[in-house]
Parts: C-alpha cells; structure tokens; sequence
C-alpha cells in the first residue's frame, strides 16, 4: 500500500465518523464467551431474585464508525438457565415456563442501532421466545477496553407478554411479571 | 409467695406455643410440596413467622429477666429441678438457633429473608449450595430436637397434673391466680 492510498484511506475513514472520538475503525466482530454475561433478575414474594443463563452465542459487526450498519444477533439456550435452585431450574423448562422441549432457544436480531451520545447507542430488534416474536428496545452503552469492547444493556421483559409462566403461575403475586434482563457482551475488534 | 405466671408471661408463652405448632406443620408440609405458587407463599410465611418467634423470644426473654417466673414447687426434688431447667434453657436456645439457621439457611440458598415481603434482614452469608444443603439439614436434625423437647415439656406438666397433682401445670393457664382472683 502505498503512502498516497494509505493517506485517503485514513482520510475517508476520518470523515465517515464524522470526525467522532474514532479516530480509527474498529469492528467488534468475536465475542468472548468466558467474559460475556446474560443474568436476570425478578421480584419473588417481596424477594430480590436473581439467575443467569450460562450459554448463549452472539453474532455482532458493530463498527462504531458505521453504526448503521452494526448487527446483533444472540441465541440463547435456555435450558442453561440457572435460577440458584435445581428446582426451579427444571421447573422452568416445562411446558408452563419455556417450553423447552418445543422451543429451546431464545433468539434475539436487531433491526437498528442509533447512537444517541458518545459511546451510547440505542438498540431495537426482535425478541423470539416460546415461539412469539415482540419488538424490544433498549440502550446500550460501549466501553472500549484495548482490543475488546465491552456493551452493556437491560431491558425489562415483561413475561406474560411471551406467556413465560402459565396456569396457576400467570398471576402476579408470586413471581413479579418485570423480568430485568442484563448482559455484558465483551467482542474483541478485527477486520 | 407467687404461685402463678405473669398474665403477659402467659400471653407470650401460649402465643409462641401456637406459631411453633404452625411453623412446625408448615415446615413439614411445604418441604414436601412439589414446586407452585403455594409452596413458594408457604416459604415466605414460614419465615415470616419464624423472624417473628425469634424476636419474640427475645421479649420473652427480657420479660422473664424482669418478671421471674415463680419458685419450682418444693416437693419436686433437686434433680428433677435441674432437669425441668436445663429443659427450659434448651427449649429457649432452640426457639432463638432454629430461627437463626433458617435465616442463615435462606442466604446460603440465595433467597433473602424480606420480613412481610417488606423488611430485608441482611444475608449474613453468601450463596453456597451446599452450604445451603447442610444448613437445611441442621434447620431440620434441631427441628427434631425441638419436637423431643416439647413432648418432654407437655408430658412433664401432664405428670404435674395427673400424677404429683401440684400446680405446675395450672400456674401456666389463663385464669389461675389472677390478680383477684387469688381464691378461684
């Protein structure tokens, strides 16, 4: 490559990003499983409860130059779900929970990400879980950490709106219907 | 010489019979219980009244400090003295450690004691399954030391009554030597 092209490469770079705090372009591309989270927490009986879901995979091409551009995709397997309790972690499998046997994964696409402020960004897409498809939004903030990225967000999933928990579980006062749903995404940047 | 309980020593002690009686039934039905709504509010009952016997306990014990309770009748011999009170300690030491495991036991399990689903007692330990695992046991083993005692304290003041024929029994219920009423 030779020094002219190198200097309108960065050029073109500089003024894509708008001049923006990128002085280079980074796509965050491979997510690292062993420092990437996905817990939720719920109110039970007046008790703070909370659990996680020990895998799930994420495809992402977030390039904070091209933000329109950027992409997320996560599987989730729910039936890695830890609630503290191995009743309750079988409990939630069945039929009345997730279903897991007619739908084992969560799946979550975005449609469209937004920065709203310097390494903040807004997200939505679409939530698929126990075979019903809902729009969901919510914000998500980058922290640069070196070579990786680490985003970060939360929603809250209200689980009567994908019939999580049916029957003689559908009512309220037991298990909350707000599901705060919390994940830390570290993606290491390529090309 | 005072021959009967406190009118309040007496509220205190019938009100506490009749929660550990529940709390025992309670204990013993939703650890049986498959997974549901019911089990998980039984829980939450069961440990609500459990904080509440244990800091009535504590009332009990300070007003028992202010109020002492009446002299043991003198035709029970020295052992048998010692026996009746060593019961009573243990009886106390179990209302207060009983409750304690079950808090401790609740952390252990990640699942916070929140008093009426309102007050949240601070967990003192951190989750642990099978810390949770051997606090459940030892919650369940004094359980069965508690039962022993009470069938030891309710035979004992059934022997009072039936065979000594004292007042041991009697100097516990309701309207026995009640102020004005020292003749009934």
């Amino acid at each position: 490559m030779t020094m002219h092209k190198l200097f309108s490469l960065t050029l073109t770079t500089l003024l894509a990003t708008g001049l923006s705090t990128q002085a280079h372009a980074l796509e965050y591309k491979s997510i690292q499983a062993e420092k990437s989270s996905l817990t939720f927490n719920y109110k039970q009986m007046g008790v703070a409860m909370d659990g996680k879901f020990k895998k799930f995979t994420a495809q992402l091409s977030f390039d904070p130059a091209k933000v329109a551009a950027a992409k997320a995709t996560i599987d989730i397997e729910l039936a890695s779900i830890d609630t503290g309790s191995s009743d309750a972690d079988q409990e939630v499998l069945g039929k009345a929970w997730f279903n897991t046997a007619a739908f084992p994964k969560a799946v979550f696409v975005s449609n469209q990400i937004k920065q709203t402020a310097p390494n903040q960004y807004q997200v939505t897409g679409k939530l698929t879980l126990k075979g019903q498809t809902k729009d969901i939004s919510f914000p998500l903030k980058l922290t640069p950490q070196g070579a990786a990225g680490q985003f970060t967000g939360g929603f809250t999933l209200h689980r009567a709106d994908f019939s999580i928990g049916e029957g003689m579980w559908s009512k309220f006062d037991v298990v909350a219907n707000d599901i705060q749903v919390n994940f830390q995404l570290t993606a290491l940047a390529g090309k | 010489m005072k021959t009967s309980y406190h009118p309040l020593s007496k509220t205190l002690h019938w009100a506490m019979a009749l929660a550990i009686f529940g709390l025992l039934a309670l204990g013993f039905v939703m650890s049986d219980m498959p997974l549901s709504p019911e089990k998980l509010q039984y829980f939450s009952w069961h440990k609500w009244a459990g904080v509440s016997v244990f800091f009535l306990v504590w009332i009990r014990l300070i007003w028992r400090v202010i109020t002492p309770p009446p002299a043991y009748s003198n035709s029970m011999s020295r052992p048998l003295q010692m026996l009746a009170h060593g019961g009573h300690f243990l009886l106390y030491a179990l209302m207060l450690v009983i409750p304690l495991s079950g808090w401790l036991m609740s952390s252990a399990k990640g699942v916070q004691t929140v008093w009426f689903g309102v007050w949240p007692l601070p967990d003192l330990l951190s989750r642990d399954k099978e810390l949770g695992k051997l606090l459940e046991w030892i919650h369940g083993s004094l359980n069965w030391v508690l039962i022993a005692l009470i069938v030891g304290h309710v035979g004992a003041a059934l022997k009072h009554h039936f065979i000594d024929r004292d007042d041991i029994l009697t100097r516990m219920l309701p309207h026995k030597n009640s102020p004005g009423n020292d003749h009934a």
